[in-house]
């Protein structure tokens, strides 16, 4: 203990000697020694990567109808605005199942998986996008054994409503997959890509964010936070921009 | 084999709230000192910058500034006749990663604990008998008092530019303000935040029920404020994003806006990111320590050697680097032997969901914790004569910002998808709101923490095990506190309320709170804590937890960072003007 030497600092010296120093380190990878100031360096802040129109990067073609029906439903067309398709939940789940989220990235993932209490949380193995691939398959099968060879896409929506219905109960059971958890993931996503911001391919034109009045990414409310019972005027803003800003695609 | 580093005076583990303090005090002091951080640098410019710091996506959902469990997580189970299991992905509870810690992603509650609340046992046996506990309740009384932490409360508050009302002013109640609140040397910093509908119509309301309201002591800044480090932080804008989120608009006490860019001007502290402390070193008399091991991120281990050795991480990962280097007997829940991991304790929050019939409500517009509160119903405010429970909280109005991905209110009863669903969604979000009762959590034989026999995390160290459950004494004060807030939200008239007392079992699937407390406490017995009265270990004196949540005997009713931040300034005045001169136990 005799080695801490209680110094009286001189701010002068320091200040002259204010060389900032950031040194990467002499050790490779992220770790680094950060003395002299606040690091900050042009350039180093990560915004989110907009989502474009395009091909699909996860789904298969049939896997794409089949969502793209079932989103439609979850969340359906009506006077008050776009349903779950127009407003690209399904381009939003693609996208989220092609990047870190489908690959359960950052997750703890290592053996051994044993079931537990529901208090304990999901320990099955399979990523999302694992999950995806076994779930829409199994349903695909469900619906062509008991819709007479159709596909989910084929049915009236009084019959797709029963279908997801019943995946929702668990009053359908499919083969090898748990189907109530896959609905449960399936509307999870899907309620996610109607209010997230649209950079991300759901919410087409804010439309989740006009259904509720949600004015979005706006910055600033300090006139508006005790102005009680007035509707706050202005329209919904994503971090993109407007969509009135933004040509279409 | 590690490569050892050059000596410091002071190394320390993490560089959250009471890292930054801690490093700030003693690099003032002249010490030479290092922290290190297992997570990145973090700053308002490149995290959390106003171009797209308002994502609900990445940061509430994603979890983008909180720990990855891949790196590290806990195991659970709710007692120990089940074997526990790994938490997969965070969701009960979200522990901070990187540079600010807890702090960056905090909504800004800064409430003092009641003087009653710092010598609990005794005074709950005084007023209510030696039999009124249950026999494996294991609160104890805080070996600091009230009196002897006010002024690093106010100097937490102070440097935070804590917005609020006082309502007891050196023993003079104060109108406006809470008056069961301890005293008060002086008034909050800066005046209370504005407040939204929501807020004015439960504060009418409790106030008529016989009740009295006050705004919430909130570390979000109603004024731009220069604090006593000379920093400026900016006024909030109301901007709704907060809980779980970085301010971009430096409104928001944290270290990035009260600590760091002051202390980085000292050359004598550098700060070691993306690198994990694995364990405290040691020597051969186990009653010192040498240092730290730590590793970085190419896998190559480190020897950083110092005098003193604070531990500064989030409260559950104080206790395991504690038992992962073998400091004090760890706990044993079958015997009630040991200390280290004792005294595991939480929150038990509930809710009551209103929906007015026709307003105009704007819950967007939000602080992390602007609202009205009443403490009519915390701590022993209350008679608990004949209750069948101890314990309280807080309750009332706050509003932390209604995104729409995870609050979006519909009437009880309604599906939950389709057409029904959609306009239900349309028609509600306006109207409706939630009051909510933030309620002590207090400590027993079978709530505890130690090393899991099978789950091991990236570097094959043992994960920490945690066994836990709501207990009867607990569910019946928030029955209780929930049907107290029940009587005020019905005094709103809205056309429909569902209240929602906290039962068990514990789930750790469902959001509650990062209020994890305990572990590694501190009291004035080795037998019953980890740390004395200076936050430092009763077995190896140069080993100091300077007021993590870890080292709380209980957890009270209020949330825990007003309390963090006065031990943290505590600690470091007892280190500079007892320890520096007399290096050994301060006790």
């Amino acid at each position: 203990m005799a080695n801490i030497v209680v110094r009286s600092l001189s701010r002068r010296s320091f200040l002259a000697s204010t060389a900032a120093l950031i040194v990467a380190g002499s050790t490779p990878g992220f770790a680094r020694t950060i003395v002299g100031r606040m690091p900050w360096e042009p350039g180093s802040a990560t915004p989110p990567v907009q989502v474009r129109p395009g091909p699909w990067m996860f789904f298969t073609a049939d896997e794409a109808a089949l969502v793209e029906a079932a989103v439609d439903r979850l969340i359906p067309p009506d006077d008050r605005g776009p349903g779950g398709k127009d407003a690209g939940c399904a381009v939003y789940i693609d996208r989220q199942l092609a990047g870190p989220y489908g690959g359960a990235a950052g997750l703890y993932m290592r053996p051994p998986f044993m079931p537990g209490a529901a208090t304990q949380g999901y320990q099955l193995p399979g990523s999302p996008a694992a999950r995806y691939r076994a779930g829409l398959l199994a349903l695909a099968d469900h619906v062509r054994t008991a819709f007479a060879g159709k596909t989910f896409r084929e049915l009236a929506p009084a019959d797709q409503d029963k279908v997801l219905g019943g995946l929702e109960t668990g009053a359908i059971v499919l083969k090898d997959v748990n189907g109530a958890e896959f609905f449960a993931l399936l509307l999870q996503n899907t309620q996610e890509g109607f209010f997230a911001d649209p950079v991300y391919g759901g919410n087409r034109d804010m439309a989740g964010w006009k259904l509720v009045g949600f004015p979005g990414s706006r910055y600033d409310y300090r006139d508006w936070v005790d102005q009680h019972d007035k509707a706050y005027p202005l329209p919904p803003v994503s971090i993109m921009g407007r969509s009135d800003w933004t040509v279409r695609e | 084999m590690a490569r050892k580093l050059p000596r410091k005076d002071v190394v320390i583990v993490g560089l959250g709230w009471t890292g930054s303090i801690l490093a700030y005090e003693l690099a003032k002091a002249g010490l030479d000192v290092v922290a290190i951080e297992r997570g990145p640098w973090r700053d308002t410019a490149t995290d959390f910058p106003p171009a797209y710091a308002q994502d609900e996506l990445r940061y509430a959902i994603r979890l983008d500034l909180f720990l990855r469990p891949e790196q590290e997580t806990l195991t659970f189970r709710n007692n120990a006749s089940q074997s526990a299991l790994p938490i997969r992905s965070f969701a009960g509870f979200l522990p901070g990663n990187g540079v600010g810690g807890a702090g960056v992603h905090w909504n800004g509650q800064t409430w003092r604990f009641l003087p009653t609340d710092f010598r609990l046992r005794s005074h709950l046996e005084e007023r209510y008998g030696k039999n009124a506990l249950p026999g494996d309740m294991t609160i104890q009384d805080w070996p600091v008092s009230y009196d002897e932490l006010e002024p690093y409360y106010d100097r937490f508050e102070k440097l935070c530019g804590t917005s609020g009302k006082a309502g007891n002013l050196k023993g003079t109640v104060q109108p406006g303000g809470n008056p069961f609140e301890g005293w008060r040397s002086s008034d909050y910093p800066n005046p209370p935040l504005k407040q939204g509908l929501g807020a004015a119509l439960f504060a009418e309301a409790a106030h008529k029920t016989g009740h009295t309201p006050f705004p919430q002591p909130a570390s979000n800044m109603s004024e731009a404020y220069v604090n006593p480090l000379g920093l400026k932080l900016g006024q909030c804008t109301y901007c709704g994003f907060c809980e779980r989120f970085g301010c971009g608009n430096y409104a928001k006490s944290s270290p990035q806006t009260c600590v760091l860019p002051a202390l980085l001007r000292f050359p004598n502290f550098s700060a070691q990111t993306e690198s994990e402390v694995t364990k405290i070193n040691l020597d051969s008399t186990g009653k010192r320590a040498t240092g730290v091991t730590y590793v970085d991120t190419s896998g190559e281990e480190w020897e950083q050697p110092a005098d003193i050795v604070l531990v500064c991480a989030f409260s559950l990962f104080n206790v395991r680097l504690m038992l992962l280097s073998g400091i004090g007997q760890p706990y044993d829940g079958a015997t009630g032997q040991g200390v280290v991991g004792r005294n595991y304790a939480y929150q038990t929050t509930s809710g009551v969901s209103l929906i007015l019939k026709d307003k105009i409500l704007n819950p967007f517009i939000a602080t992390g914790a602007h609202g009205m509160m009443i403490d009519d119903y915390n701590g022993d405010n209350f008679d608990h004569s004949g209750l069948g429970f101890v314990g309280g909280g807080y309750m009332g109005a706050g509003q932390t910002g209604a995104r729409p991905i995870q609050t979006r209110p519909v009437p009880a009863g309604t599906p939950k998808w389709g057409a029904q669903w959609k306009k239900a969604t349309a028609e509600t979000y306006q109207r409706a709101f939630s009051l909510s009762t933030h309620g002590s959590s207090y400590s027993y034989k079978d709530c505890y923490l130690d090393l899991d026999p099978t789950y091991k995390d990236r570097l094959g160290r043992p994960l920490m095990r945690m066994t836990f459950d709501f207990h009867d004494n607990e569910l019946k004060m928030s029955a209780y506190l929930t049907a107290r807030l029940a009587e005020i939200g019905r005094a709103m008239d809205p056309a429909e309320m569902t209240a929602s007392p906290r039962k068990g079992p514990y789930n750790v699937n469902i959001y509650q709170t990062t209020h994890n407390t305990g572990g590694t406490v501190m009291g004035a017995d080795p037998a019953n804590s980890v740390v004395n009265r200076y936050c430092q270990s009763w077995d190896v004196h140069n080993v100091f937890v300077p007021g993590g949540a870890s080292v709380f005997p209980q957890n009270h009713g209020y949330n825990p960072t007003d309390t963090v931040g006065a031990l943290a300034y505590w600690t470091a005045d007892a280190i500079k003007d007892r320890y520096l001169k007399n290096p050994g136990p301060l006790v």
